[in-house]
């Protein structure tokens, strides 16, 4: 797609939008609509996006799928975390109520951290399957082959 | 009107055309989380990887030789057996369906009260119904570790090499 100028520059200006909007699905979907999982899915979209403009081992300098694997099982540690950490405090496996001393506060932040959770696996498990699937392409496809 | 199509790639532009469509028609029925989801993963991821898919196969699906009846038999059978339980369904924003029965008035007016944030779906997402989600996340989590266990393993890529390397 080297010499595709106007998708180059478009996903330029794109991309960044698309991280950022991302990231306020995430933290704001305590009060709009969104949550962990169309965050996770929009973020691994705008990198997923990048690969596709600027090809598979650009993606890999970026978004190394090493790591992207490790985060895949960060994400739901931390969501399994959350629940042991209520066990801990005294509460029901996955009880937020106990994370502070304020109920509505615990709720809060055991919201916040299990949706971040979430969003963390969910970004991760689809760029890795996408990485999965591009880096058996053994060369770029011409324009006139689809 | 199309009623068959061989080339994969435009089924895929299609099947992504239906899914925005149907995030449209979520939206309309006030249901925006839903509508979020269905245009992301739907219209997006899916259909990045179906074209993913493509590349590796082909572009063209195999031509079928001979009428087939079974299929299509099995097809409107089970075509009437879905409307027929349509008739069952409560009347569209009944208030008293049983989806708005049970829990539901509890979590709406215990999402203000008990857990302090104005979106409900978020409330009952991660926090009533966190169990579900703890199992849809493992299910994601395991979907990714299928595709590289799949796809991946024994597979000398350069980027593999690369980071296998001890250099």
């Amino acid at each position: 797609m080297r010499h595709h100028i106007i998708l180059r520059i478009a996903a330029q200006l794109l991309i960044p939008p698309i991280l950022l909007f991302a990231l306020y699905v995430q933290f704001h979907g305590d009060f709009g609509p969104g949550g962990g999982f169309q965050a996770g899915v929009i973020f691994a979209a705008g990198l997923i996006l990048y690969g596709l403009v600027y090809g598979v081992a650009e993606i890999h300098r970026v978004a190394p799928t090493h790591v992207a694997m490790k985060m895949m099982a960060i994400g739901l540690l931390i969501y399994i975390g959350v629940g042991f950490a209520g066990l801990g405090l005294g509460g029901k496996y996955l009880d937020y109520n106990v994370l502070l001393h304020d109920p509505m506060a615990g709720q809060h932040l055991g919201i916040f951290l299990v949706e971040l959770g979430v969003g963390i696996t969910v970004a991760s498990t689809m760029l890795v399957i996408y990485q999965c699937f591009s880096e058996h392409q053994s060369r770029d496809l011409a324009d006139d082959e689809w | 009107m199309i009623i068959r199509l061989r080339n994969l790639f435009a089924v895929v532009m299609l099947s992504s055309v239906f899914s925005l469509l149907s995030a449209g028609l979520f939206v309309t029925l006030d249901a925006v989380d839903v509508a979020f989801t269905e245009a992301a993963v739907g219209a997006g991821i899916t259909t990045v990887l179906f074209l993913g898919a493509l590349a590796l196969t082909g572009r063209l699906e195999k031509p079928v030789h001979g009428r087939q009846y079974i299929p299509l038999v099995i097809m409107i059978g089970l075509t009437i057996m879905l409307i027929y339980g349509t008739m069952d369904m409560p009347a569209f924003g009944d208030a008293n369906a049983p989806a708005h029965q049970y829990v539901m008035p509890e979590y709406i007016t215990g999402t203000e009260a008990q857990i302090g944030i104005p979106n409900v779906v978020s409330a009952i997402l991660a926090s009533y119904r966190g169990f579900d989600t703890l199992g849809e996340t493992g299910v994601i989590f395991t979907a990714g570790v299928g595709v590289i266990l799949l796809l991946r393993v024994g597979m000398p890529s350069r980027t593999r090499r690369k980071s296998d390397d001890p250099e």
